[in-house]
């Protein structure tokens, strides 16, 4: 699509420079007995994103994309939760902020926008109060001022007769509306840096493509970079310039989208892509699945977590963490990746 | 008394909950469109609107003054009997030779004022410590809860009587305040529960991940979610503020003036007039169990309207 509008070639300095992003469950304070072994739910994520550009993290429930995005914006509970690793922001790394400066930070530089529009509304405060308390929060406005900016925020985002959606609640909007509604909060100030958590998935196909064709327009006209987050390979599609591949809270294959899509290595991306079904696929060929599920996964000091379930795994993937290599713009963690061009 | 309390705590909480999930102006209208249908909510309101009414207008609805004593009537006093019904005074005589009627209607103020101001002390502690303690958590909840459970550990009336003997002069301004401490724990457990279920919601977090401040989230989006069901709360409350307050009086915790017209104190003094006139005793007792009822009936169809599992 835009990929040379990007500017999310090597040079520059990336906006946001996650390094060995590691969450961890439970383990915190003191253990109790019975209390649950802690969960590592994100595993040493690495990833950059420059201005202006549109970073998928894909992977399917329980890969840690959505607790990844949580982390950057320190939203996860103090409590019982570890977050280690870093996220640079223009030079200051998030997961050492304070609860102040984070708090300043979020909804100024830093946007979201949730999967589930109606119950990210409030449902007992009208829309135009929850536009307006973000532009009074940060960008210091009057009651007036903040106003007559909330109604052209909303007309920005294709919402027809805003003047008179401010007034309304959540549920009096409907669905495609009320993601608009919660896309125009995030982004009503400007931030450097949006993160839209499956923003699509709660609502209707037709408004699917709608909502994501507003998106990669904002997008390119603030110039704001955007993480989508994702397990829908069709939005990566549509709308990635690059895509981490999540696998066990761990990238195990990044590349930007036209390289994954052509020539998926990761075994993992490559049965992600074999399971969507193909319009100039032999009718009647079946879609290839992959086995098992998430509960299956080794732990990624000693094996590959995907070798239970995958297809080409070797003696070694069970016994050794697989190496990760990058060139060219290409990541790979794998012992036995997928040869190039088994595609046709 | 442990299984009375836990018993208590657990329909608090449940209420709290039932109460979480409100759905803005749809809820509300849909609501009073189902209380106007709703014969039993029709009638306590019709009940709530008279007494509010007489109480209102009682100084002119009143034939005579509350202490007003009569020789017609003081005449007819004899230790045997009391005089019944007679022209200029409908319900006759109490037992000092004042007209019954016009003490019964200018009660009805002290009852409505007593009612209201207990009610809404209760409200404003109770809703104080449920906020705090819904959205801190933490030590907070920890100590203000088991505050409150000591509260809620004694029966109501007990706990009422015991605070109002606790001061040193018997008064309007301390059965108010009996009253309204009793009715704290009850606000405060069942909002700080609705706070509890509005924190992990996404609109919350969605609010912080726009770097709203935590007082603002506090007061502004999570409180308006969690207050319903309190609101529902006080319209029963209100009904046992005034048997409550009824029971002081009659026990002689309230006014020290014997000669006041309440509806409480005029039942403790017919009691010794019971088999000479009982209509002494009926009277204020049936007003009580009338006014106690019109607010019952009203919360538990505003309850049952606003409950989101009973919508269609």
């Amino acid at each position: 699509m835009t990929e040379s509008s990007g500017a999310g070639g090597s040079s520059g300095e990336p906006l946001l420079r996650v390094r060995d992003l590691r969450v961890t469950f439970g383990g915190t304070g003191r253990r109790r007995r019975g209390d649950p072994p802690p969960t590592v739910a994100v595993d040493g994520v690495t990833f950059d994103v420059s201005p202006g550009q549109v970073v998928g993290l894909v992977g399917e429930s329980g890969c840690g994309k959505s607790v990844t995005s949580l982390a950057i914006m320190g939203l996860l509970p103090k409590r019982g939760v570890r977050v280690e690793g870093s996220a640079m922001f223009q030079g200051t790394d998030l997961l050492g902020l304070s609860d102040a400066a984070m708090r300043d930070r979020r909804g100024r530089d830093l946007g979201m926008v949730f999967q589930d529009p109606l119950s990210a509304l409030n449902p007992v405060v009208p829309i135009g109060v929850q536009v307006t308390e973000v532009l009074r929060r940060h960008r210091s406005m009057n009651a007036a001022d903040a106003k007559t900016e909330a109604t052209e925020l909303l007309r920005r985002v294709g919402i027809p007769d805003p003047a008179r959606r401010l007034t309304e609640y959540p549920h009096q909007l409907s669905g495609g509306m009320r993601q608009r509604a919660l896309i125009a909060i995030a982004l009503a100030c400007r931030p450097r840096l949006l993160i839209a958590d499956e923003p699509t998935t709660a609502l209707d196909v037709t408004i699917q493509a709608q909502i994501l064709a507003l998106l990669a327009e904002l997008v390119a006209d603030t110039g704001t970079a955007l993480i989508m987050i994702t397990h829908d390979l069709g939005v990566v599609a549509g709308l990635c310039d690059e895509v981490n591949v999540l696998y066990g809270g761990r990238v195990v294959e990044r590349a930007r989208r036209h390289e994954l899509f052509a020539a998926p290595r990761h075994p993992y991306t490559h049965g992600l892509l074999g399971s969507i079904p193909r319009l100039d696929a032999p009718s009647g060929e079946r879609l290839a699945a992959i086995k098992g599920s998430v509960a299956d996964n080794l732990a990624w000091d000693s094996a590959c977590a995907f070798a239970p379930r995958c297809p080409r795994s070797l003696a070694e993937c069970t016994a050794l963490t697989p190496p990760t290599e990058e060139a060219l713009q290409r990541l790979l963690s794998c012992h036995n990746p997928v040869p190039v061009q088994v595609r046709s | 008394m442990n299984v009375l309390m836990q018993r208590r705590r657990e329909r608090l909480d449940r209420l709290a909950a039932a109460g979480g999930e409100r759905d803005g102006q749809s809820l509300l209208a849909e609501a009073v469109t189902r209380l106007r249908r709703n014969p039993v909510a029709m009638t306590g309101a019709a009940i709530i609107v008279v007494f509010v009414l007489v109480a209102v207008f009682a100084p002119v609805l009143a034939p005579h003054g509350a202490e007003e004593s009569f020789d017609a009537l003081r005449a007819g006093l004899r230790p045997d009997s009391i005089p019944g019904p007679q022209p200029g005074f409908p319900l006759g005589s109490d037992q000092n030779g004042r007209d019954e009627l016009s003490r019964l209607i200018l009660a009805s103020q002290q009852t409505l004022l007593v009612g209201v101001l207990a009610t809404l002390f209760g409200l404003v502690a109770g809703v104080l410590i449920g906020v705090l303690a819904g959205a801190f958590g933490g030590w907070v909840d920890t100590v203000l809860m088991r505050l409150t459970d000591v509260l809620l550990s004694f029966p109501s009336l007990l706990l009422a009587i015991s605070i109002a003997a606790l001061a040193a002069k018997a008064s309007q301004t301390t059965v108010i305040i009996a009253v309204a401490v009793v009715s704290v724990p009850v606000f405060a457990r069942l909002l700080r529960g609705a706070m509890l279920a509005q924190r992990s919601s996404d609109y919350v977090v969605a609010a912080t991940a726009l770097g709203i401040r935590r007082r603002h989230i506090v007061l502004r989006h999570m409180l308006p979610n969690a207050i319903g069901p309190v609101i529902v709360q006080a319209t029963l409350v209100l009904a046992s503020s005034i048997l409550d307050a009824a029971a002081l009086s009659f026990l002689g915790l309230g006014d020290a003036d014997p000669g006041r017209a309440e509806w409480g104190l005029m039942l403790a003094n017919a009691q010794t007039y019971l088999d000479v006139r009982p209509e002494l005793a009926f009277y204020p007792a049936v007003a009580i169990i009338l006014v106690a009822l019109g607010f019952t009936l009203l919360g538990e169809a505003l309850r049952e309207a606003l409950d989101p599992k009973s919508r269609r």
